[in-house]
């Protein structure tokens, strides 16, 4: 009875020597293709709790980032901005893969806590409401950026990324470089390319490369010769000083 | 052939008890939890509405099949041998091996009907959702260019569902079938139901520490000689569960490239043949 036991436990250890080699080649699979990205450490640990830390390690990281959006939304609906900063901290740290996290927590946090900010009654000095509004733009910044780490084969954060440079910051140079990254991806819109030569265009030092972005976009047919693309283009031919025989829209 | 039939009879005895045992009352719980949580949702965007329903669903499917396989398995051998039905069969001239076999077969097709029907009210659900949702933005953007309703229609379409979900629940019943033959295992050299109820629960959650085991064992680091020895214990010894939690970035809308799930398929594969005959190797010995 013993040595069949012995026997039985011998031939497990066997099986799992053997089936090491396909278990290693799953997990190599598995990294290069962006999967179970998530850093179950010490930190995680202490931000969710024993049994969130559990549930995390038994495969339910889903379930549980769901159920943490939920509490997000709550301290949202109580204005509790740094309680929200810290739930999308854990929530993308839980589902670093989703991309409406990321995108969400940013534009809470560069959207809404930094109008917030900006209109805190119980802040009278302006240079201290001005800098609260600048830390959550950065917030909102680097939840974008470290989204686009953790999802390098998806363009839509590099799109969010260029809208918060654009918009918040006025970076009109890291916003053409962010809409050209996100026009590079087979997927991703026509607009990302539209958006990277407008941006582009506000950049000083890029304008002809703007210029031969728009151009091209220009010479692709209808579906591109909206009135911005037309007028930026127009705009940019006036500032390159382009012979008007080469210009897209000559005069009659 | 006779083996054969007498393997599936068992098998099909052993679905139809567990079916009789009322077990699918969990289908209930699931219902409420995934029709309620899509009722209380209501208020987020669409997408996020979306994102939690398939995340609790997708969640709770994983959990009712985990719980399911362990339960319904931990309890065949000490449950027959209790009601002295096992030596019934086993006098009737039926191999203990097809006895085993007919039992995983039984509870593979329960774990199986529990997938399916879980399944298909999960994609009613969304199903409903994303009706409801797609009526409500044709009703905003009514008068609106229809280029921009057809926008927003994809939109809408594109965050319900998605083929990727599909390999998802296919892991998660290789998963769950993974952990019935492993329980299967445990309970043929276990004295009671609790104690292979708590051994599969044990290996369960040590084997989603496995693969970091297994890194810690093999990275060649510089650690003391015994932790190594304990790292290698459990990378050999446990099942490699990790591996099969693809739900979690399936969720997130990420494609499984066919190669990876092909692999994880076949290590479950592996996995459920290798503790079924370990488990009949263990029971062809044990005394009744």
């Amino acid at each position: 009875m013993i040595a069949r036991r012995l026997g039985v436990f011998g031939l497990l250890v066997l099986c799992g020597a053997a089936l090491l080699p396909l278990q290693i080649r799953i997990q190599r699979e598995a990294a290069a293709a962006h999967f179970r990205k998530t850093d179950l450490n010490l930190d995680l640990r202490e931000r969710v709790g024993q049994m969130g830390f559990l549930a995390a390690l038994s495969g339910f990281r889903s379930p549980l980032a769901a159920f943490l959006w939920i509490e997000a939304h709550t301290a949202w609906e109580n204005t509790e901005w740094g309680r929200m900063a810290g739930i999308f901290d854990t929530v993308t740290t839980l589902q670093p893969r989703s991309l409406l996290y990321w995108d969400m927590a940013a534009w809470h946090m560069a959207w809404n806590a930094s109008v917030a900010a900006m209109q805190d009654e119980k802040q009278p000095s302006e240079a201290l409401r001005i800098r609260a509004q600048r830390q959550y733009f950065e917030l909102g910044k680097e939840l974008l950026e470290r989204g686009i780490r953790n999802n390098p084969d998806r363009y839509q954060l590099y799109l969010q990324l260029g809208v918060l440079l654009r918009d918040k910051f006025e970076d009109h140079c890291g916003a053409a470089d962010a809409f050209l990254m996100a026009s590079s991806f087979p997927d991703a819109p026509p607009y990302c390319r539209r958006f990277a030569g407008y941006e582009m265009a506000k950049c000083p030092g890029r304008e002809r490369e703007a210029y031969d972005l728009l151009r091209e976009l220009y010479l692709q047919g209808e579906s591109q010769r909206l009135p911005t693309l037309v007028n930026v283009l127009t705009e940019m031919e006036k500032k390159l000083d382009i012979p008007e025989s080469e210009r897209v829209e000559q005069k009659p | 052939m006779k083996s054969l039939r007498g393997t599936w009879a068992i098998g099909w005895n052993t679905f139809t008890e567990l079916v009789r045992m009322k077990v699918f009352y969990f289908l209930l719980i699931f219902a409420l939890l995934i029709i309620g949580n899509s009722a209380f949702v209501a208020k987020f965007s669409f997408q996020e509405q979306f994102q939690m329903l398939k995340d609790i669903s997708l969640g709770a499917m994983a959990v009712f099949t985990s719980l399911l396989a362990i339960l319904a398995t931990a309890n065949f051998l000490p449950k027959d041998m209790e009601d002295r039905t096992i030596y019934t069969i086993l006098a009737k001239s039926v191999p203990r091996f097809s006895y085993l076999l007919g039992k995983l077969i039984g509870i593979l097709l329960l774990l199986g009907l529990a997938i399916l029907l879980m399944t298909g009210l999960f994609l009613a659900v969304l199903w409903l959702r994303e009706h409801w949702v797609l009526a409500e933005t044709r009703a905003q953007l009514a008068g609106a260019p229809a280029e921009e309703v057809a926008l927003a229609v994809r939109e809408v379409t594109a965050a319900t569902f998605n083929a990727n979900l599909v390999p998802g629940i296919v892991i998660i019943f290789v998963k769950a079938a993974l952990l019935a033959s492993l329980t299967l295992f445990i309970s043929t050299f276990s004295t009671s139901g609790i104690f292979a109820i708590l051994m599969a629960v044990a290996v369960y959650f040590i084997g989603h520490l496995q693969a970091t085991a297994r890194e810690f064992w093999l990275a060649g680091v510089d650690i003391q000689w015994w932790t190594r020895v304990l790292a290698a214990v459990v990378a050999l010894i446990f099942p490699d569960l990790q591996a099969f939690n693809l739900t979690d970035d399936v969720i997130a809308g990420v494609a499984v490239p066919t190669g990876l799930f092909l692999q994880t398929m076949a290590l479950g594969g592996l996995y459920v043949a290798v503790y079924f005959f370990l488990a009949a190797i263990a029971f062809a010995g044990r005394e009744l």
